[in-house]
Parts: structure tokens; sequence; C-alpha cells
């Protein structure tokens, strides 16, 4: 395949990824800020704007941190270029780009998910229509993920589309874990504060994994078991051991395929032993920012060695 | 303009006697149907368009909008008889247009002959000297063509245009067909069609048969796109999909090992036949465009040493030419030495003194036109322009002359399309779509009709709010 389809699959599903997590970030900043008292819920939004990355930005056209301001701006922002609707529209170029490597299922269920979040975002989202407009992000990402699943080739195009995923991924939960560390921390949290597991709460929330770690966990809250979960538990589809199996296997699967590793394979490897016969404590002892911070580096080597490897750009 | 009915032939109804043959299987079926079911089905055809992204993005606009084609759910019909007739004219056109281009870069025999003059040549944008001397794979200068033809009675064509350097519009041939197919499936059990849908494979045949000297195995065939952002993108994906054909833009391409290969994820690999939907200008900024961000380096010193296949081939691009056109018959009968068999419109050549007293004095009665001009773009249709306009133009006229020629108003036939009171005549045009390789030449059945959807307008272009149709041509 061309290198320029592999990089419009690889990003469009990064894109995608990405929007989807934003969905949810906001979910869970909106529900937290719906039990808040007006300072503690501004300063709610005002970190999920700081997880999001979009402080600088935010803040150059904003002097509060209201919902209505945060979510709109995370949203619908056109000159935000990480808004959802900007990656909406990223998803779908891309996607327009390598019209020919996907199918028509995977095609029509991008552009039908653009049309439909470009309508729905075309005006300001009120606190009524917030959580449809989240609900309609999550389930268009998952009509594309549905439809690619269903009907793609196993082959290079799907293994660039699956890296793409977990690369940002592995990169979303690493960020929304690192901005929020301190409060995992041992000497810092006062285990059983309301403070303290309100936002373990978000943290979990963020990431979809409030419900499987409860259930896992029979309900125990405790600093460590959410950082082991997050960072270290096989089972849990946005951890980080999770997502650098899932490229592991998809980068193996391109080797299968072109008869040869490249370079990605040895960072990649490289990357993973960081990972391995580590236990939460020893993290925790390196220090969870150092080791976060490492780990965003790592994951970036590895989406640029397959773009280079792979040549996506001359 | 508006025609009065008594003027112009409509394809459908024949005066009051009724429905004419071409159309009397259609016009059974189509009164059995309910108007509101016809209704609902036409809106699920535009949301299908809108869900599928048949698209086109209008130039100029800020916003980049892309807009939908509208599609008009009643067939434009033709019988076999016609079409007969039809595609004997237009691949004796095409044949004589490829003649044509090779005399042109080679010995000018035609010039010679004093037939055709050689101003037409000279300080001509279109005609490449880089050509000259030089014969592309297979002989094969016009590897796809579109003519534009018009009706004006029973048996009564013309060619309005000859469209070689990058004809557009199949992909429209092929989804409305496939959309009336959907549609209305019992329909084509009641009438039998001639079917379209082998036209991508038939392309990639033909293309595959002008491979250069250089392809070993397989000819490699690749389309090349200006990219997403293009009015026809869609057209260009669509088609290099339907022939497994590799999508390209200029960033994909280069030239290594005096081949123009392509970056895939395991390395460059060659491309043997290209074919383009960039226009010469763009295609090698070495050779022409130095700014051309649309082109490959080096591409046409590859081109000549026979390393790749261009289709259309560079400098083809003259043959739509309007100021050409009106030599088309001297044309016709030189390099095959029959009449005509489709004739043109009657066309004033503005360099002509003659010919301008004339055009300047009737003016507003007839349709002016640049000769390098396209797409409905740059031209005056003086019976429907103001008498502002009409000045304006006239001054741009008397200004370059040579730069202009003029056409009396046709009377366009007319096919009915759906509207909310039901069936109302509009005027067409037709875009039959022909390929040509060193096995033959080959038309599909039908092509692209193009309708002007506000009643009495002629002006069918889509960038300029026409719309289209599945053509038909029946099977006997």
């Amino acid at each position: 395949m061309l290198g320029r389809s592999a990089n419009a699959i690889f990003w469009m599903f990064r894109y995608l990824e990405r929007a989807e997590n934003l969905a949810r970030l906001i979910d869970t900043g909106f529900r937290m800020a719906l039990t808040r008292d007006h300072l503690t819920a501004e300063e709610e939004w005002r970190s999920v704007i700081e997880t999001a990355g979009m402080r600088m930005g935010y803040d150059r056209q904003n002097g509060t941190y209201t919902g209505i301001q945060v979510w709109n701006y995370i949203l619908r922002d056109r000159e935000n270029p990480n808004s959802i609707r900007s990656l909406i529209a990223s998803v779908r170029n891309n996607a327009r780009s390598a019209r020919n490597s996907i199918t028509s299922e995977v095609w029509e269920a991008v552009n039908g998910s653009y049309l439909q979040l470009n309508d729905l975002l075309s005006r300001p989202v009120t606190q009524g229509g917030i959580a449809d407009a989240i609900a309609t992000v999550k389930r268009e990402s998952t009509l594309v993920r549905g439809a690619m699943d269903g009907s793609m080739l196993r082959n290079d195009i799907y293994n660039f589309a699956r890296i793409g995923s977990f690369v940002e991924r592995a990169d979303n939960t690493a960020r929304i874990l690192d901005v929020k560390y301190y409060v995992l921390l041992p000497s810092l949290s006062y285990v059983g504060s309301s403070l303290d597991n309100a936002q373990w709460e978000t943290i979990l929330r963020s990431l979809g994994a409030e419900r499987a770690y409860r259930w896992l966990n029979a309900g125990q809250l405790s600093a460590r078991g959410i950082a082991d979960f997050l960072v270290l538990d096989q089972r849990f589809p946005r951890s980080l051991r999770f997502c650098y199996a899932k490229i592991r296997s998809n980068l193996h699967n391109l080797a299968l395929q072109y008869g040869h590793e490249v370079n990605a394979h040895a960072v990649m490897r490289n990357a993973e032993l960081k990972l391995q016969d580590k236990d939460i404590d020893t993290i925790i002892d390196i220090g969870l920012h150092e080791f976060l911070s490492d780990f965003i580096a790592c994951n970036n080597d590895i989406s640029n060695a397959v773009a280079t490897d792979y040549r996506f750009v001359d | 303009m508006r025609m009065k009915a008594s003027d112009t032939f409509d394809e459908m109804v024949d005066g009051d006697s009724g429905v004419r043959p071409a159309y009397d299987g259609y016009r059974a079926w189509f009164d059995e149907q309910d108007p509101r079911a016809l209704h609902r089905k036409h809106r699920e055809a535009e949301a299908f368009f809108r869900k599928t992204g048949i698209t086109f993005n209008v130039y100029g606009q800020e916003e980049a909008e892309e807009r939908l084609i509208p599609f008009d759910p009643v067939p434009r019909i033709i019988t076999a008889q016609e079409w007969r007739r039809l595609s004997k004219g237009i691949e004796q056109r095409v044949r004589a247009l490829n003649a044509f281009l090779h005399d042109l870069y080679h010995r000018q025999e035609i010039i010679r002959a004093g037939r055709v003059p050689e101003w037409l040549l000279k300080d001509n944008p279109a005609f490449l000297p880089h050509m000259s001397g030089f014969t592309p794979p297979g002989g094969v200068y016009t590897h796809i063509t579109g003519i534009d033809l018009v009706r004006t009675g029973t048996n009564d064509f013309h060619v309005l245009e000859d469209n070689a350097r990058t004809p557009s519009g199949v992909s429209y041939m092929l989804e409305n067909r496939e959309t009336m197919m959907a549609m209305f499936p019992e329909l084509f059990t009641r009438v039998k069609v001639a079917p379209v849908s082998n036209y991508p494979r038939r392309l990639a045949r033909s293309l595959a048969a002008c491979a250069p000297p250089a392809c070993q195995g397989r000819p490699v065939v690749a389309v090349l796109t200006p990219g997403i952002y293009n009015s026809a993108y869609y057209e260009h994906a669509f088609l290099a999909d339907q022939m497994g054909a590799e999508l390209v833009e200029a960033g994909d391409l280069r030239v290594v090992d005096g081949r123009v290969q392509m970056r895939t994820t395991l390395g460059f690999t060659p491309v043997d036949v290209l074919y383009r939907r960039v226009d010469d200008d763009f295609l090698d900024p070495l050779t022409f465009r130095a700014d051309s961000m649309l082109g490959v380096p080096g591409i046409m010193d590859v081109y000549r040493a026979g390393g790749i296949t261009i289709a259309n081939a560079p400098g083809t691009g003259i043959a739509d030419d309007k100021a050409l056109y009106s030599f088309m018959p001297e044309i016709v009968e030189f390099y095959t030495g029959e009449k005509p068999l489709l004739p043109n419109v009657e066309t004033f050549r503005c360099m002509e003194p003659d010919a301008l007293k004339y055009v300047l004095d009737n003016i507003a009665d007839l349709v002016v036109k640049e000769v390098h001009g396209s797409g409905g773009y740059g031209m005056l249709i003086g019976p429907t322009s103001s008498k502002r306009e009409i000045a304006r133009f006239t001054e741009k006229l008397k200004a370059n002359p040579k730069n202009y020629i003029a056409q009396p108003t046709l009377a366009l036939s007319t096919v009915p399309i759906l509207t909310r009171r039901g069936l109302a005549p509009r005027h067409v045009d037709l875009r039959p779509f022909v390929l040509m390789s060193p096995n033959g030449i080959e038309i599909t059945p039908g092509g692209l009709t193009r309708v002007a959807l506000k009643q009495g307008s002629l002006v069918v272009n889509s960038s300029q709010g026409g719309g289209t149709k599945d053509s038909w041509v029946l099977e006997e």
C-alpha cells in the first residue's frame, strides 16, 4: 500500500480515538461539576482543559472556566485543532484521502458520523444538549470501529489502523494519569477523605474504567489499586500494558505480511521492557510522574518509528 | 432564454399525439406509479448520495462546501437504432481526433495541405512543442474522450464540444444507473436497458493495453489526482477503486532509476500507466509550470524515454480548443476520407473580420465562448443576458477577438424531470464516454445526461446549477 495511505489510516484512527477520549473527559467534568460547589466546579473544569492539553489555546480566548465555555471549546471551537469538531473533520479528510484503502462500510460510517456531528456541533451546546452530544460522539466512534471490525481484511491497512488507535489510547491514558498523578501518591493522599475518593473516581471515569474497577475490586478504592489497574492490568482495554500488547501484536502482523521486521519492532521491544517485570510499587518508587513522562516519550518514539520505517512521508 | 414549446424537440412527448417510441415502456410504468412514492424515493436517493459522499467541490467558494449534483429520477432514453447511428459518428470523430493529434505533433500534413491554418497552433498554450516527434505508447493520444452532444430534432444530433483533456463525469453515469436500479428494480425488468457497469473494467483493460516499452509483466495502473480538495476527487477515488488501481497524488511519485515510481510502505515501485486527472501545465514542474505542486519532476523525460504511459497524452488538450472545434468537419474528412457523420454546431471565428462583424451585429441572438474556456465559465448567452452584460462582453470581444467564437442559440431538446407538479420538460445534453486503445474504440452505451433544472435554462453545467439523469440506451 502507499505510504501516504498508511499515514492517513494511522492518523484517521488516532484522531477518532482522541475524539472519543475527549468526549469521555467532558462527561467526567460534567458529572463532577454537578456534585460540587461553584469554586470546586471551576477547578474541575480547569483540570479538564489541562488534561486535554488545551490550556494555552483556551486561555487565549477565555478568562474563566465555566462548564459551558469549556465543553464548547473542546467540542466545537473551530480554532482549536483538537476540538472534537476539528478532529472529526480530520478523521473524514484522512478517510477520504485513503478512500481506496477502506471499505464502503467504513467510509459510510465515517461520513455519516461527520455529517451528524457537524450538524450537532454547528450550534453552541447547552446544558440540556451536552449529554446527547457526548453520547453521539461515543456512538459514532463505536460505529466506525464496528464497521472496521466487520468489513476489513486483516492486512497491513488494518494493522496500521490498530497501531494508530492504540498508540493514541496509550498516550491518552498516560496523560490523564499524569495530570492527576499527585492524587495517587501515597504521601499526599489521605485515604478515606471524600475529596480524594472523588478525584480517584474522576480518573477512573475519564478512562471509562469505573465500573470495571469496582467490579474487580469489590468497590474498594485505593490509590495503589487504581494506578496498578490503569498501568499494568492485562484485561482492561485502556491500560498501558494492554495497549502495548496490542501494538506489539499488530507490528508483529506487519512483519509477517511484509516478511521482515523494521526498526520500529526494536523500538517497541525496548519500550515494552520498561513495563515488564515491574510492579506498581516499583513504579511508584521510581516516581509515577517520571515513569509516565518516560512512557509518553517512548510511545511517541514508537509512533515516529512506524511513520519512518513504513514511509508515511517522503 | 425561454424556448417556445413549438421550437423545442421534446424527447418523450411527441406533440399532442403522445409518447415517442423510446419512452413507451417507461411511460406505461410511470403512469402506474404513486407520485408520492416517486418523490419519497427521490429524497432517499439524495440522502444516499450525501451519505456515500458523491459530492463535488465548487471552485472559488470560501467554505469548500461539498455539494450534491442534483439527480433527477426520470431517465433519458435513446433507442438502439438511434444509438447505433450516434456511436458510428462518435467513433469516426474520435479516430479523426487521434489521427489529427499524431499529425499535429509530427509532419503537420493537414497544415501543409492548407486544410487548417497554422495560427491554430501558434501561441496556443495547449499545443506542447515537447510532444513533437514523439509517439505515445500504442499510438494513442485520446485514451478517454467525452463528446458533448446536443439534440434539436428526431435525427438531429450535433457535437457541441470535444473533451479530450481530462473529461469528467463518468462516475455519475455509473452511480446514476446504480441508484436507478436500487430505487426502481422492477422498472429494469420491464424495460431492457444496455448495461454501463463494465466501464471501469474496460477502462482498466484499455489503459493496460497501452503499457510503455519499459513495462515488465502485468501493467501497474495508477490514477493521479490533485487530492481531496479537487472538485472531481470523488470520481478519481471511485474510478481507481473500481479499476483496482492505486490512487496517487504528486507526493507519492518520484523518478527513481529512470522510472516513475510510487512510494509504498515497502519502498518505491514503478507505475506503468498513469491515468492523470491533472492538467498538462501541472504535470511536470521541470518542463511546464515550475510552481506546480501537483506534478512529478522529470516525468516528461521518463515518458519520452518509454518509461511510462500518460493518459491522456500530454498535448491532447488542444482538441478541446473551440477555435479548433470549428475545423472539425475538415479534420474528420482529411483523416477518414469520409463526410462527418455527426455535424458541428455552426461556429463563427471572431478572429475573422467578416465573422466578427456578424457576431457583433447579432450578439443578442448568439452564444459567445472563450476558445480556451470550459465548464460554462467565460461565456455569454445573448438571449438571456441583460443589455449591460452584452455591452460589457462586447468590449472584451472587441479587445481580443481571436479569443472568442460564437454559435447560434440552439433549441436544445428537452426531457421531462420530476417536479412537485409532475413531469416538466427541461433542456439536456449528452456526454458519451469513449475509450481508445491499440485494440480499438469502445463506447459505453449512453453516457452522462446533464439537465438544466431551471425552466427554460440552457445551461446544464453542474457548476452552474445543472443536474444529471440516468441515460438509457434500449436493447433490441
